[in-house]
């Protein structure tokens, strides 16, 4: 089992008072697997993601990710578990805009000391960004920048990619081609895919599905 | 469409209170600073006025002896009696206690109205008056002097000018111990017709116009141009502050921009919207600006009152009188700044199609091409300074060369720092540093004015600083060159000096004559002087340039000495003559003479009697043995009665003149602080307003695996390095402003030209107030940045959808 959530409860505060954004919520993911999580606008999905990718910790319950507690980590366990446990590929690309292609791609890798230059090279082919390598992510379309993303995610070789929303800022084709090669590297490196996504018809394409309602797995 | 539009635009400075802060305290700053030293100004010139309008000098004509000197009144009697009208007036200096003032005699009862500044109208204020009872002081004068020493009665009057004493004309002969003479005479502006010609009744007469006569405003114009100077640099680094906080405030309101334009509202409106809004923070700032300016001028004032007093003899107020025009200059320079501050973003928003606001980080993207005109501009203006340097004279031609090598070095600073870190950047192996150089070059635009401002301060006190400590380290020697004597005396009148001296004669290893006489030379006041021939001339005496045999020539009278400021004013070369009223002889030698204006000449005693028979010859300096003063002292004090201010010791002449020189620069120094201080703030603002811009750019970092706490500390070091490398850089600019300072505004502004010495150590003070400055105002917003809650961080990736 790579993900197991036991018991997840979050709750923000908000103008309107405290919000129960996740109310209970038990989940697993085993290695290598894809599992889209569907629901709603406001329904938890992305901060559960969050709470795996350990960008947040959860008030309640447990959070395991490769056999690690992650609620139980400080701030820096939390960061070396981004760095190289996971990687994140979120809706707005979220790109370095100092850096170029080649850099962006091999940044996440760099940072947890896993760079492999023929792997990233590899990737770039993959992802048909050979030559756009030199290029500053202002000067590429919004699926190119989201395929250097996920060349990101995957550049370190993580055991878990997380995606949140990956098409959502890209028309239908341009998303389908970029899903398409996410799940293609997905499979072919044997990653775990979390994924949340609105669509029923991308969440179809994934070995799993889990809705979330209000906080709870329907 | 416009109400909903202002709503719309006024919105933002709601929304962000300390955005609307910064610019507005930006903005007072600058104000402040600027009309603080115009307020001064302008106090010292309604005072030079004030002397001079006294005595009606302002548009009266005199008439005296063309070598400056006293002269019988027989002429007035004979200029009276071939109808001419004129009065007679006699000037000296009296001393009182430790103080001295300028001693006026006129005449009531023939002076023109314009040189009365009493009101004598009442015969109950006349006749004593008259009677030489009674003189006239303003009661500012009046309440810093002992009325114990004074010679007759005071009365205040508040029209006259500070330091001088006005009295009857025979009051001033014998309070002078010139019985029967004059300094010259006053001509009334109608005049008789048919008059005898001046040389037919009084040929040793020549008549002066009013602009004939140098005053003293026109000899403390050069220290009010340096204030002035002063004054706008500050005013310019404040405007960084100015221009970051509007570019700013318009780079957030892009999206409402686009949606105003999108809605219907003209660009032209857009920005005439615009236009009102700096309108009304410009006016609300300025006001703030002219209420702290008041403020910085009221601190300042007596350390420049007393600076004029020190250098030049000019009297000034030290209280502070607010002018309307000096408020309506402040508020229309206020105005003018926040216009020229917010004129590029005002011409981008006219010029942007609707959507282009739109774009993301698209004032960015223009300031990186900004960078490439910006250093076109720099390269021009360094050019230019350096054309200026080797043509132009001039001390209007040396601050624009100031002002070009300043503006040009900070313009050219955005795109070295972007050179230096791309190249840096390519060099470095390290992931995070590439990404943190990178990062850092991205903001150099956004920090760029801030690091310029903060730039400017740190030359301009590298640049001050280098000239102040050169000055002093040149004063202090040559103090110790010109004071060689260990004792100075000056009698009240000529016969208790004789008698003084005599006194001294056996007593003393030598006694030297100080002995001067007012003369005009190279056309400005100026004086000359008796020098005895004595090895503590010949040892010490601080010479420039000296041909063969000097002191023998000035001993033999077959040569003279002149000062510097007069050898650079005159042009006169070694071997070239020198006309003196009645002599004539070539200049043997010139000298360094810190701290005065006036042109000077050194001869023999013997000449020096001859050529002015009239001159007192009260003072002297005593060679003895330190250990014998206080004995002397008390000898001189016991047989005349002489007050402590006419006996002084060596080391008291020396403490007075440093004070002075402390005191001269006390201002300059405080102007420095202020300016780094000023742009300490703007690097503060700096980087609070690009924190706020920074979460979206540090979120994925976080997210890919930073501590909050690691990207604090690179963004602290990321301030570090630019504070740095800004610092660096300000290191020859500031040494480049200081030469300017010593080898070109000092001659042109004072006569004299200073050797540059280099202080290190001021230097490395400077650099770690610059990290000091940097890292403080970064520790903030980084602080928040360390302590901002995940949930905070997530919003930015929440805000994708």
């Amino acid at each position: 089992m790579l993900v197991a959530l036991t018991g997840v409860e979050k709750t923000y505060a908000s103008a309107d008072g405290p919000q129960r954004v996740l109310q209970g919520v038990d989940l697993t993911l085993d290695a290598g697997r894809s599992l889209a999580l569907t629901g709603e606008s406001g329904s938890g999905k992305s901060t559960l993601l969050h709470l795996v990718g350990g960008l947040d910790v959860p008030d309640a319950g447990r959070v395991m990710v490769g056999g690690q507690d992650l609620s139980r980590l400080d701030d820096a366990g939390r960061a070396r578990h981004r760095r190289e446990g996971v990687g994140i590929v979120f809706q707005q690309f979220n790109l370095i805009p100092s850096l170029d292609v080649a850099a962006n791609l091999s940044f996440q890798a760099r940072l947890a000391g896993r760079h492999d230059p023929a792997w990233s090279a590899r990737l770039l082919d993959r992802l048909g960004l050979t030559g756009l390598a030199g290029r500053y992510p202002e000067q590429l379309s919004g699926g190119q920048q989201q395929r250097v993303a996920i060349g990101r995610a995957l550049a370190a070789r993580p055991p878990l990619i997380l995606a949140d929303e990956p098409t959502g800022n890209l028309d239908e084709a341009t998303g389908d081609a970029v899903l398409d090669l996410l799940l293609d590297l997905v499979r072919d490196t044997g990653t775990a895919l979390l994924m949340v996504t609105h669509s029923t018809r991308l969440a179809a394409r994934l070995d799993a599905r889990a809705h979330l309602s209000r906080g709870r797995l329907a | 469409m416009t109400g909903a539009a202002l709503s719309a635009l006024w919105g933002h400075w709601r929304r962000h209170p300390g955005q609307s802060l910064t610019l507005v305290l930006g903005l007072a700053l600058a104000t402040a600073l600027w009309s603080g030293v115009q307020a001064i100004n302008a106090e010292a010139r309604a005072s030079y006025d004030r002397a001079a309008a006294a005595l009606g000098q302002n548009d009266l004509d005199t008439l005296g002896a063309s070598d400056g000197r006293l002269f019988d009144q027989s002429a007035y009697v004979d200029l009276r009696r071939a109808g001419w009208l004129v009065s007679p007036a006699l000037e000296g200096r009296l001393r009182v206690g430790e103080r001295s003032v300028t001693l006026r005699g006129l005449d009531p009862l023939t002076a023109p109205l314009a040189a009365n500044p009493v009101d004598l109208s009442d015969p109950g204020d006349l006749a004593p008056f008259l009677r030489g009872e009674v003189g006239y002081l303003h009661p500012e004068t009046l309440a810093t002097l002992d009325p114990t020493l004074l010679p007759l009665r005071v009365a205040p009057a508040l029209r006259l000018p500070l330091g001088v004493l006005i009295v009857d004309i025979g009051a001033a002969q014998r309070l002078l111990d010139q019985p029967g003479r004059v300094s010259h005479l006053l001509v009334w502006p109608n005049q008789p017709r048919g008059l005898p010609a001046l040389d037919a009744v009084a040929p040793d007469l020549v008549r002066r116009a009013p602009q004939a006569r140098a005053d003293v405003a026109s000899l403390t114009d050069s220290f009010h141009l340096n204030l002035t100077a002063f004054g706008f640099l500050a005013f310019a680094v404040g405007l960084f502050i100015v221009h970051s906080a509007i570019g700013l405030a318009f780079e957030q309101r892009r999206t409402t921009f686009r949606t105003l334009r999108a809605l219907g509202l003209p660009a032209g409106r857009l920005v005439g919207l615009l236009a009102a809004e700096v309108t009304l923070l410009a006016l609300l700032a300025g006001g703030i600006g002219l209420g702290l300016g008041a403020l910085v001028a009221a601190l300042l004032l007596p350390d420049v009152a007393a600076t004029l007093r020190g250098l030049y003899g000019a009297e000034v107020t030290g209280a502070l009188t607010l002018r309307p025009a000096w408020a309506l200059a402040g508020l229309g320079l206020a105005l003018a700044g926040a216009f020229a501050a917010a004129a590029q973003g005002l011409w981008r928003v006219l010029r942007l199609p609707v959507l282009a606001p739109a774009q993301p980080r698209a004032w960015l993207r223009a300031s990186d091409r900004g960078l490439v005109v910006q250093a076109a501009m720099a390269a021009l203006l360094l050019i230019l300074a350096g054309i200026i340097a080797l043509t132009a004279t001039g001390l209007i031609a040396a601050f624009v060369l100031l002002a070009c090598l300043l503006l040009g070095a900070a313009l050219a600073l955005p795109p070295l720092l972007s050179g230096l870190l791309a190249l840096a950047a390519r060099r470095t192996r390290s992931v995070l540093g590439q990404w943190v150089l990178a990062d850092t070059r991205q903001q150099v635009p956004g920090l760029g004015l801030a690091l310029m401002a903060l730039m400017l301060a740190l030359a301009a006190n590298i640049g001050v600083g280098t000239m102040v400590s050169s000055f002093r380290m040149t004063f202090t020697g040559w103090l110790d060159q010109r004071l060689a004597s260990e004792f100075y005396v000056t009698g009240r009148t000529q016969d208790e000096a004789d008698a003084i001296r005599a006194l001294l004669a056996p007593q003393a290893l030598a006694v030297l004559p100080i002995w001067r006489a007012a003369q005009p030379l190279a056309g400005a006041p100026g004086e000359v002087y008796a020098v005895a021939d004595h090895p503590t001339y010949r040892d010490n005496w601080p010479l420039l340039r000296a041909g063969p045999q000097v002191w023998d020539r000035v001993a033999d009278g077959t040569g003279l000495l002149i000062n510097e400021q007069l050898w650079r004013r005159s042009g006169l070369q070694l071997g070239d003559r020198l006309d003196l009223p009645g002599w004539s002889a070539p200049v043997v030698g010139v000298y360094s003479d810190y701290g005065n204006p006036k042109g000077q000449v050194m001869l023999s005693p013997d000449r020096f009697t001859a050529l002015y028979p009239d001159a007192p010859r009260l003072g002297m300096a005593v060679r003895i043995a330190p250990e014998a003063i206080p004995a002397l002292r008390a000898a001189i004090s016991d047989r005349f009665g002489l007050p402590d201010a006419l006996m002084i010791d060596q080391a008291a002449v020396k403490r007075f003149s440093l004070g002075v020189f402390e005191r001269t620069f006390a201002v300059s120094g405080a102007l420095n602080v202020l300016t780094l201080g000023v742009a300490g703030f703007a690097l503060l603002t700096s980087f609070l307003t690009l924190a706020a811009m920074r979460l979206p750019q540090l979120a994925p970092i976080w997210a890919l695996g930073l501590t909050r706490a690691r990207l604090a500390r690179i963004e602290l070091a990321r301030a570090a390095i630019l504070a740095a490398l800004t610092a660096l850089y300000a290191l020859p600019v500031g040494l480049a402003m200081a030469w300017t300072l010593l080898a070109v505004v000092n001659v042109e502004a004072f006569g004299w030209r200073l050797p540059m010495f280099l202080f290190p150590g001021q230097w490395a003070v400077l650099g770690a107030l610059a990290l000091g400055a940097a890292l403080l105002a970064a520790v903030w917003p980084v602080r928040r940045l360390a302590r901002t809650p995940p949930a905070d961080l997530l919003k930015v990736f929440a805000h994708d959808r």
